[in-house]
């Protein structure tokens, strides 16, 4: 760790470390974007697509990168960036490796407000935000069932648990009730899909991560490290545990119903790319921005992984990251188990 | 007697299940108080009531005079620290980062490593011993080494009042030892107050200036530690029959629990079946 001190009353911590993991992640997912951006029907070159983003190519170039290209590319970045946020914020405050918004029921009441919108019919706008009041009841639900003296860990887990299996239960059954095209349509957003994504898809997600995340770091970053140490040594050092955890996770099941209004839930992102980070940085502690950083990277690496795997026939972006995740977190229970923290 | 320190009339509950009532205590103002008693009389409640994890049902905790629950936890946290019985060391953390996060009640976003926090965990790492392992991972050291660890940590948020759950429960009897003169050097040296809830009434009595014996949600008895250790209390709180001696060591009280009587050398079996 370094220190930079300007005086003694400003004073700033640093992992050399954890800056070098966030700043390359980050620099490799925005190289990714200029290609990904670059690729399709009409190929561009790095330099002609960085040209046309600083407003300097030809109109028809400027209009494919801006208006057909970016948008896709900009939402795999918040999405990506948005649930691996959001993961690492549940992994350090149920002080378990396997708690992400997946596993906890909080994508599947999310996928449940979208379905509801397929099954009455509505608008993409309706369907958003009605995933984004799914996610975010859901999220109250169990929060509220948890609940009892303050919200523990292993209470979050077995309710949240609970929660996706039944709410597993109830989108299958929504689905069945729906239209057979709706229904399609349903099944391709229950994927994870990147497909088509506009400004609207990626503007509320955008603008979450920027209120949200300065936020979260500012207001509570420290004191998340303290509280993983246990609720009553960060009791004691001055942390007001109960709020803490209300605000900060209220924080992320808005980014998590966010992201998968903008493009559907998509799956283990949010539990593979803090474990990622943690395992580059080397660093105790939620490690927030690294993770962000990975998330942003693994989803637009999944996405262009999802549309050359099979040339000629593109895959939804949660099928790759649905494998890729699962795969990992196979090795992960295995290699968890060994080291005797499961 | 100077208290900083206290509760009065109590109700203490965990859910519907009340531990104490009525419970009124006051720690003695650069004491090293222990607070004994036999399993679940509420020795550990009434230290989460004093550090302000559990909020009393009825009664007040006062610390300098003002409710404990209406102070902001920061200010609290600069004046009274705790030392829980279970605290998680994170997975790789090193030992002077592990200290150093005492020092978070006196930081902000700004000022998040002043040359007086360096200064503070430099010397609770020394006061403790923990000097040499700064860069060693908690989890690699000894359950003693540990402990002086977390206490360092404790220290580093050099609070005036440093209270203590079971500090040396899960270490063997050197370490026990070990960090109970640390306890000792830190209150006379230091001239902190400090609270513990200890299991051994052995250590309780050498160590303590101020005892609390508790039984039952009530407080049985307080004082020194001479006036408190005596066979008869033994025998009320603990119910179990003792002789007290003076502690060669220390000449401190020293209790010494009776002999099973063997008045023949009969085996068991024949007593069971008799």
């Amino acid at each position: 760790m370094i220190t930079l001190r300007v005086r003694d009353g400003l004073s700033l911590r640093l992992r050399p470390r954890a800056i070098a993991v966030g700043v390359t992640c980050l620099l490799l997912a925005l190289a990714l974007s200029v290609l990904a951006i670059g690729s399709g029907d009409y190929p561009m070159s790095p330099a002609d697509v960085l040209r046309a983003l600083t407003g300097r190519g030809t109109p028809a170039e400027e209009f494919i990168v801006t208006e057909l290209r970016l948008p896709r590319v900009v939402t795999a970045l918040c999405v990506g960036a948005a649930l691996a946020f959001s993961g690492a914020i549940f992994q350090s405050l149920v002080r378990n490796p396997l708690g992400s918004p997946d596993m906890l029921g909080f994508t599947q009441g999310a996928a449940t407000g979208a379905l509801v919108v397929v099954v009455l019919g509505g608008s993409s706008l309706a369907l958003a935000s009605s995933a984004v009041v799914g996610g975010l009841v859901t999220g109250a639900l169990v929060y509220a069932l948890s609940w009892r003296r303050g919200v523990h860990g292993y209470r979050l887990i077995l309710v949240g648990i609970g929660t996706m299996a039944i709410l597993t239960g109830v989108n299958g059954w929504l689905l069945t009730r729906a239209p057979l095209m709706d229904a399609a349509r349903a099944v391709l957003w229950l994927t994870g899909s990147l497909d088509g994504r506009g400004w609207s898809n990626a503007l509320p997600l955008l603008i979450a991560l920027a209120v949200l995340v300065p936020l979260v770091l500012a207001g509570h970053g420290p004191a998340m490290r303290l509280v993983e140490m246990g609720d009553d040594t960060a009791a004691a050092l001055g942390v007001r545990v109960e709020r803490l955890r209300l605000v900060v996770l209220a924080a992320a099941v808005l980014l998590v119903a966010l992201a998968a209004a903008a493009a559907g839930p998509v799956n283990f992102v949010a539990l593979t790319a803090p474990h990622l980070a943690r395992r580059m940085t080397r660093a105790p502690g939620p490690n927030l921005l690294p993770s962000a950083a990975v998330g942003a990277l693994l989803l637009v690496g999944a996405d262009q992984l999802a549309l050359r795997a099979f040339p000629g026939h593109q895959l939804p972006v949660g099928v790759v990251t649905g494998v890729l995740g699962g795969a990992y977190l196979v090795w992960l229970l295995a290699t968890e188990r060994r080291a005797g923290r499961l | 007697m100077q208290s900083r320190l206290s509760g009065t009339a109590m109700t203490l509950a965990y859910e519907r299940r009340t531990i104490a009532q009525d419970l009124t205590v006051a720690v003695p103002d650069h004491s090293f108080t222990v607070i004994i008693g036999p399993n679940a009389c509420g020795k550990s409640t009434l230290l989460r009531a004093l550090s302000r994890l559990l909020k009393p049902t009825a009664g007040a905790v006062l610390l300098d005079g003002e409710d404990i629950h209406r102070l902001p936890a920061r200010g609290v946290a600069r004046t009274l620290g705790l030392l829980p019985q279970t605290s998680v060391a994170p997975d790789g953390i090193g030992v002077a980062e592990l200290v150093a996060r005492g020092r978070y009640p006196h930081q902000g976003l700004l000022r998040q490593w002043s040359r007086e926090d360096e200064r503070v965990v430099a010397q609770s790492m020394a006061a403790t011993g923990v000097a040499d392992l700064a860069e060693r991972p908690v989890d690699e050291l000894s359950g003693g080494q540990r402990q002086r660890v977390w206490i360092a940590m404790a220290l580093a948020q050099q609070t005036p009042l440093l209270l203590l759950d079971e500090p040396t429960t899960y270490l063997d009897i050197a370490h026990q030892i070990e960090v109970l003169d640390l306890c000792a050097r830190l209150h006379e040296e230091q001239g902190r107050t400090l609270v513990a809830v200890l299991h051994d009434l052995n250590h309780a009595a050498r160590y303590a200036t101020h005892l609390i014996a508790m039984r039952e949600g009530r407080v049985v008895a307080a004082g020194a530690p001479r006036e408190v250790v005596t066979a008869e209390l033994v025998q009320e709180v603990f119910g179990l029959p003792c002789r007290v001696i003076d502690d060669p060591e220390s000449g401190t009280p020293l209790v010494v629990p009776a002999a099973r009587r063997r008045a023949t050398s009969a085996p068991m079996v024949a007593a069971a079946g008799a």
